[in-house]
């Protein structure tokens, strides 16, 4: 089963971390995902432009397009990861392995109906 | 949760300043009084934080910290200042946190922010202390990082905002929610004083951008932060996308010894393709609303070079309409002199010092009308006439690296005769 981590945190904060204390998150947060790549479960993984940069489209009829990110929550989506694991409980573990690396905020896991690999560079 | 690592800490208190102040203003119509509140919350979150972990909603906690000390203060006759009207002070702070929720109000959040910006844009204040105010107030950066990035004592930058949170304290600051008209009258003031901050970056010499890029940083902060306010203003839009355009190329902007380097030297690999990203995603946003503006087509005209792989990928067309747009939104000698470099490169020389002469007048102290005049010259196979401007635009320098940017230009011509853009850096 294919599982995707949400990554949900306070934009505002993330976006005033220092340079140095976000290389450093990354640089742990990639720890991680290398133990998954090397057991072949590490799919796609995205960090997001800020929400500014999102728009919304409503699927009314005709669509309305909308500027800013879906839902007005103190947190925002910033990223998510596609992981492979058997059931709910092994996706928790992963999940606590990467908020150990990036405390704070919150990650919504939520199983994958469809999936497509893509193909693009990156 | 590493309990040693304060970055979080920071971090948090950092972003949830200008909510926070800007609450504690509303509701102590005082900017210094809001200001010792918040510091005095700060104090306490360093203390309680690091133990029990980040609270739910970081400024809701310091806003209420922050009344309840003030207010203690106020009781004890410590400050000479009436009790707000609504006094809902709450003496344990441990359960607190349970009630803010509910407690504060967040249909204020918008308009607390955009007023605390807006009190530092004070008509009444020149645009030195503005900035200097806004990044003190708004940003929370000290006396000292600001006096450093404007090269200025740190005594003379005391003075500086001391100077302006009097002439605000003696201004007339209106607390009432404000209506459709007024709000967008005060997101333009907003806007053009991140603009500025954002220049006092941009502009510093090679030797001092090391020193001057966290303006430009803070700049690109404050302009996102007002963009999530107010998500559907394009204008907005074109500014943050304007400021992370120009911003995206600082690593390639200067060489090892601080020169400037023209943007048709500039190796292209140096430029920050995220945020470039950043800025073109803005850009396709703020175009679909059909509602164009300087800040807007400014940022159409950075795209346009960021897009280019190479300088002469340029789409000096667009470049040169855009500059038409630009000129009926705000005439300006400058707009048409930057236009003229796009027309050389359309046209050719011979138009581009055609478009220019008129400005002669309006332009005769500006040493670019004639490092931009010298050049055209000289793609004319002028030299006489182009090394006249030229040394009149080394004479007008007000810096050295602007003389140098001359010579280089000089040099630049001297090596080949290809139409090249002078202006832009």
């Amino acid at each position: 089963m294919l599982y995707a981590i949400l990554c949900y945190h306070d934009e505002d904060m993330v976006g005033s971390w220092s340079k140095e204390h976000d290389a450093s998150v990354m640089q742990k947060l990639s720890a991680v995902q290398d133990k998954l790549a090397k057991q072949g479960r590490l799919g796609p993984v995205a960090r997001l432009l800020p929400t500014t940069a999102a728009t919304t489209l409503r699927k009314e009829n005709p669509p309305v397009v909308l500027d800013g990110p879906f839902a007005e929550t103190k947190e925002q989506l910033l990223g998510f990861y596609l992981v492979e694991g058997k059931n709910l409980d092994e996706v928790l573990d992963i999940a606590r392995d990467l908020g150990e690396a990036n405390p704070g905020g919150t990650y919504e896991i939520r199983p994958v109906g469809y999936f497509n690999q893509g193909g693009t560079k990156a | 949760m590493s309990m040693n690592d304060t970055a979080w800490i920071d971090a948090a208190l950092t972003s949830a300043r200008p909510q926070a102040v800007g609450a504690l203003l509303r509701y102590f119509r005082n900017l210094d009084t809001a200001e010792e509140a918040f510091q005095n919350a700060c104090l306490r979150a360093l203390k309680s934080w690091p133990q029990n972990g980040p609270p739910r909603d970081p400024a809701a906690w310091l806003i209420m910290v922050g009344r309840n000390v003030a207010i203690d203060d106020i009781r004890r006759g410590k400050k000479q200042q009436p009790l707000p009207d609504d006094d809902q002070a709450i003496s344990d702070l441990d359960d607190a946190e349970d009630e803010i929720a509910e407690r504060l109000d967040g249909s204020h959040y918008r308009d607390d922010i955009l007023r605390l910006l807006f009190v530092c844009c004070h008509k009444d204040l020149p645009a030195t202390q503005q900035i200097a105010l806004a990044l003190r107030i708004v940003s929370g950066l000290s006396v000292k990082q600001i006096a450093r990035a404007f090269l200025v004592s740190e005594a003379a930058m005391e003075q500086r905002i001391t100077r302006a949170k009097t002439r605000v304290a003696d201004a007339n600051v209106p607390f009432e929610t404000p209506g459709a008209v007024e709000r967008s009258e005060r997101l333009v003031s907003v806007a053009a004083m991140i603009y500025l901050i954002f220049n006092e970056g941009y502009s510093a010499s090679g030797d001092t951008a090391e020193i001057r890029s966290p303006l430009c940083e803070e700049a690109i902060r404050l302009a996102r932060l007002l963009l999530r306010l107010f998500q559907s203003e394009p204008e907005i839009m074109g500014l943050t996308a304007l400021l992370l355009l120009q911003h995206a190329r600082a690593a390639a902007r200067f060489d090892a010894d601080g020169q400037v380097i023209l943007l048709d030297d500039q190796d292209r690999s140096l430029w920050n393709q995220k945020l470039i990203a950043e800025g073109l995603a803005l850009i396709d946003k703020a175009m679909r609303h059909r509602r164009s503006g300087p800040y807007q087509v400014q940022a159409a005209i950075a795209a346009l070079h960021a897009r280019a792989e190479k300088p002469e990928d340029t789409d000096w067309t667009q470049i040169d309409l855009l500059y038409g747009a630009l000129e009926v939104m705000q005439p300006s000698p400058v707009i048409t002199l930057n236009r003229a470099v796009a027309v050389s490169k359309v046209k050719g020389p011979e138009a581009a010092l055609e478009m220019i002469e008129p400005l002669a007048p309006r332009l005769s102290n500006y040493f670019h009308y004639f490092g931009v005049r010298g050049a055209f010259l000289m793609q004319l196979g002028r030299n006489e006439e182009a090394r006249i401007a030229f040394d009149r635009a080394i004479a007008l320098a007000n810096t050295t690296a602007e003389a140098a940017h001359i010579r280089m230009h000089i040099d630049r011509l001297m090596r080949d005769s290809k139409p090249r853009n002078v202006k832009a850096k």
